[in-house]
């Protein structure tokens, strides 16, 4: 059945867009308020009254590796004061927060750019997985997930164009003389791993990894729709190769896209599951959407085909992908915990002193909830049910990038004010525009598929 | 109440004994058991069997575990013999927590999966030593064997099961 894009929609995405850009340009001037170091000490003066102290953000921008981490239970005070002694460069604390206000526009702009990018390809991973494992329950939601794959490249560019844009606002190994001996931005680590690290080698691998998901993407959807009406499977075979293909390049490229548009915002953290941390999260996200989408054109009859088993089906792996991030999550946490070396846990002190709330609510939000929402069977049938865990899921993995991104960049001085809900906004009108707008383009019922019978009766 | 007299009506094929369930269930009559040589699909909605109360045992069972695993570690940790691995405070169960968290999440599993298993056995009344309850040795095989209690209706309901495909009718006396 053909999907017409109904203008209620096409409407409130547009009017989102609109929204989130003027949200978006007032808080790039907000931020620009603050020029000098003055204007930054009459705002700290200010908020003095109900700060405390603790304004002093533990900037992991700077983190000195010899600084000397306190355990996660309060002596952290001690910490944040050797480190400014520490710290070869004398920058002021107004200085800093200084950047920090400039930082924030740039960084909830990419907090939200990346997580619907993000969601565009844990759903192309999850079609992927189908096409290679030849499942027969899901080829009735192939063209819904192939819709949500179309925002894989222009999300993507969107997330590289944001990062050319706010250089080393966000990214603090692009500063100038960060790799020069001598100069005063110099930082032996940074230099260390400035073979990796450095701005053409960036750019040309995020095209690489962009190049190959989207090449993959146009390929199998236009065997997809060949598919439909021909005589035979050989379109189907095709996309079984290059499905395989694509997924064996999608885990390295997924892992090396992680560490570069996400891990690198703190160059001297590493963490070796990042790939796997961040896989986890998009691939939750993106099965969720998928889910939503898929209830949404349901209920308008446009999916008569599709029965209350695949809901089942795409609840239970939203359930068992939010047990494997939790997974991940702890994992990460826990190795960084016990070992307790400086240049590693600095990561997650900064998360439990200045980001308690979003750190711990997301697993809250990530874990727990869906692990008690959608644990019962018949829960999983309940659309109204799927529907709320999957918006707490969405949430919470929002929440998840912003806590890989902020406190790199913003420090303490987080907020989810204008710029980050504007952001928000503004992706989400483009994503639902682009996927709507996808969804139109083909029949939603991929007809030839060969497991279509299958999947049409798949009762659990 | 069981009645005395029961049939055994055999059959061969899967798909035909599952038609045959519907038909005589949709006849009203009461079907007592059925034995397989493997699980069929979608049998015990055909015989209208309450659906299995299992998962919530299992999830009993697993906080009863996820328990275990804290107050063991409490006092083997914590009370009775503290000790200082990498540095880490062990005087309180909280700041050492994430890690037991393996720990709980073992034993959860651990209580919830064995505990399922030996409710699931003795639920189906096997347990060592057991004589096997199945009436004909070929359900172990290739047949089905569908019981169904007799109630002065015999030849009707052989009339019916014959139509519904069994190739064996048995009329047995359950002697107890």
């Amino acid at each position: 059945m053909e999907y017409k894009i109904s203008n209620r929609l096409r409407m409130a995405s547009i009017v989102l867009i609109i929204l989130g850009l003027l949200g978006v340009g007032y808080g790039f001037w907000d931020s620009h308020q603050y020029q000098t170091e003055a204007d930054v000490k009459a705002l700290l003066a200010s908020e003095h009254g109900d700060h405390h102290g603790d304004a002093h953000a533990s900037d992991t921008h700077h983190e000195e590796t010899s600084h000397e981490i306190a355990d996660s239970h309060g002596e952290e005070a001690h910490a944040e004061d050797g480190h400014h002694a520490a710290e070869g460069h004398g920058m002021s604390h107004e200085e800093h927060v200084l950047h920090q206000i400039h930082n924030r526009p740039y960084a909830a702009l990419y907090v939200a750019a990346f997580f619907f990018f993000m969601i565009a390809l844990g759903a192309l991973a999850f079609y992927g997985i189908q096409y290679a494992s030849q499942a027969g329950w899901s080829p009735v939601l192939f063209r819904v997930m192939e819709g949500i794959t179309a925002y894989v490249l222009p999300g993507g560019l969107i997330v590289l164009a944001i990062a050319f844009a706010a250089d080393s606002h966000l990214f603090v190994w692009l500063k100038d003389g960060i790799t020069e001996p001598g100069h005063e931005n110099y930082d032996a680590l940074v230099a260390g791993k400035s073979g990796w690290l450095n701005k053409t080698g960036f750019f040309i691998r995020g095209l690489i990894f962009l190049g190959g998901w989207s090449l993959y993407r146009h390929f199998s959807r236009k065997f997809s729709i060949a598919q439909d009406n021909a005589d035979d499977n050989r379109n189907f075979k095709k996309n079984f190769r290059i499905s395989a293909a694509f997924l064996v390049f999608y885990i390295y490229t997924e892992s090396m896209m992680s560490w570069d548009w996400i891990m690198s915002v703190d160059p001297h953290w590493f963490s070796t599951l990042f790939g796997w941390y961040v896989f986890a999260s998009m691939f939750v996200s993106g099965i969720t959407v998928i889910a939503m989408i898929t209830m949404y054109l349901k209920s308008r009859d446009y999916l008569p085909f599709v029965n209350d088993s695949h809901l089942h089906d795409l609840a239970k792996f939203m359930f068992a992908i939010s047990i494997f991030w939790t997974y991940l999550w702890f994992s990460q946490f826990m190795l960084i915990w016990y070992s307790n070396i400086p240049e590693e846990v600095t990561y997650f002190v900064t998360r439990f002193q200045d980001y308690q709330l979003p750190f711990l609510g997301m697993v809250v939000m990530n874990f727990v909830f869906p692990l008690l929402m959608l644990m019962n069977s018949d829960y999983k049938r309940i659309p109204w049910f799927v529907v709320m865990a999957g918006i707490v899921i969405l949430c919470g993995h929002y929440i998840d990038v912003f806590n890989m991104i902020m406190p790199a960049t913003v420090g303490d001085r987080w907020y989810i004010g204008i710029p980050e809900i504007s952001s928000i906004l503004l992706f989400a009108g483009l994503f639902l525009l682009i996927v709507f707008t996808a969804l139109t383009k083909a029949p939603l019922l991929a007809k030839r598929n060969p497991f279509m019978k299958e999947s049409e009766h798949f009762h659990y | 109440m069981e009645a005395s007299k029961v049939i055994h009506a055999i059959y061969t094929d899967d798909d035909v004994l599952m038609n045959a369930v519907k038909k005589v269930k949709s006849e009203r009559h009461h079907i007592e058991e059925i034995y397989t040589p493997f699980p069929v699909h979608g049998l015990d909605k055909a015989m209208g069997l309450e659906p299995t109360r299992i998962a919530i045992a299992s999830f009993m069972y697993g906080c009863v575990g996820l328990t275990v695993a804290v107050v063991m570690m409490n006092f083997i940790m914590i009370q009775d013999w503290p000790q200082n691995i990498g540095g880490k405070p062990s005087f309180s169960y909280l700041e050492n927590m994430p890690a037991f968290v393996p720990i709980m999440f073992e034993l959860t599993v651990f209580f919830a999966a064995h505990l399922m298993v030996i409710t699931f056995y003795l639920r189906s009344r096997m347990w060592p030593f057991k004589k096997a309850e199945n009436p004909d040795p070929r359900t172990t095989d290739d047949h089905f064997l569908m019981e169904i209690p007799v109630h002065g209706n015999e030849s009707e309901l052989t009339q019916l099961l014959k139509e519904t495909g069994a190739v064996e009718i048995n009329l047995v006396d359950k002697a107890h």
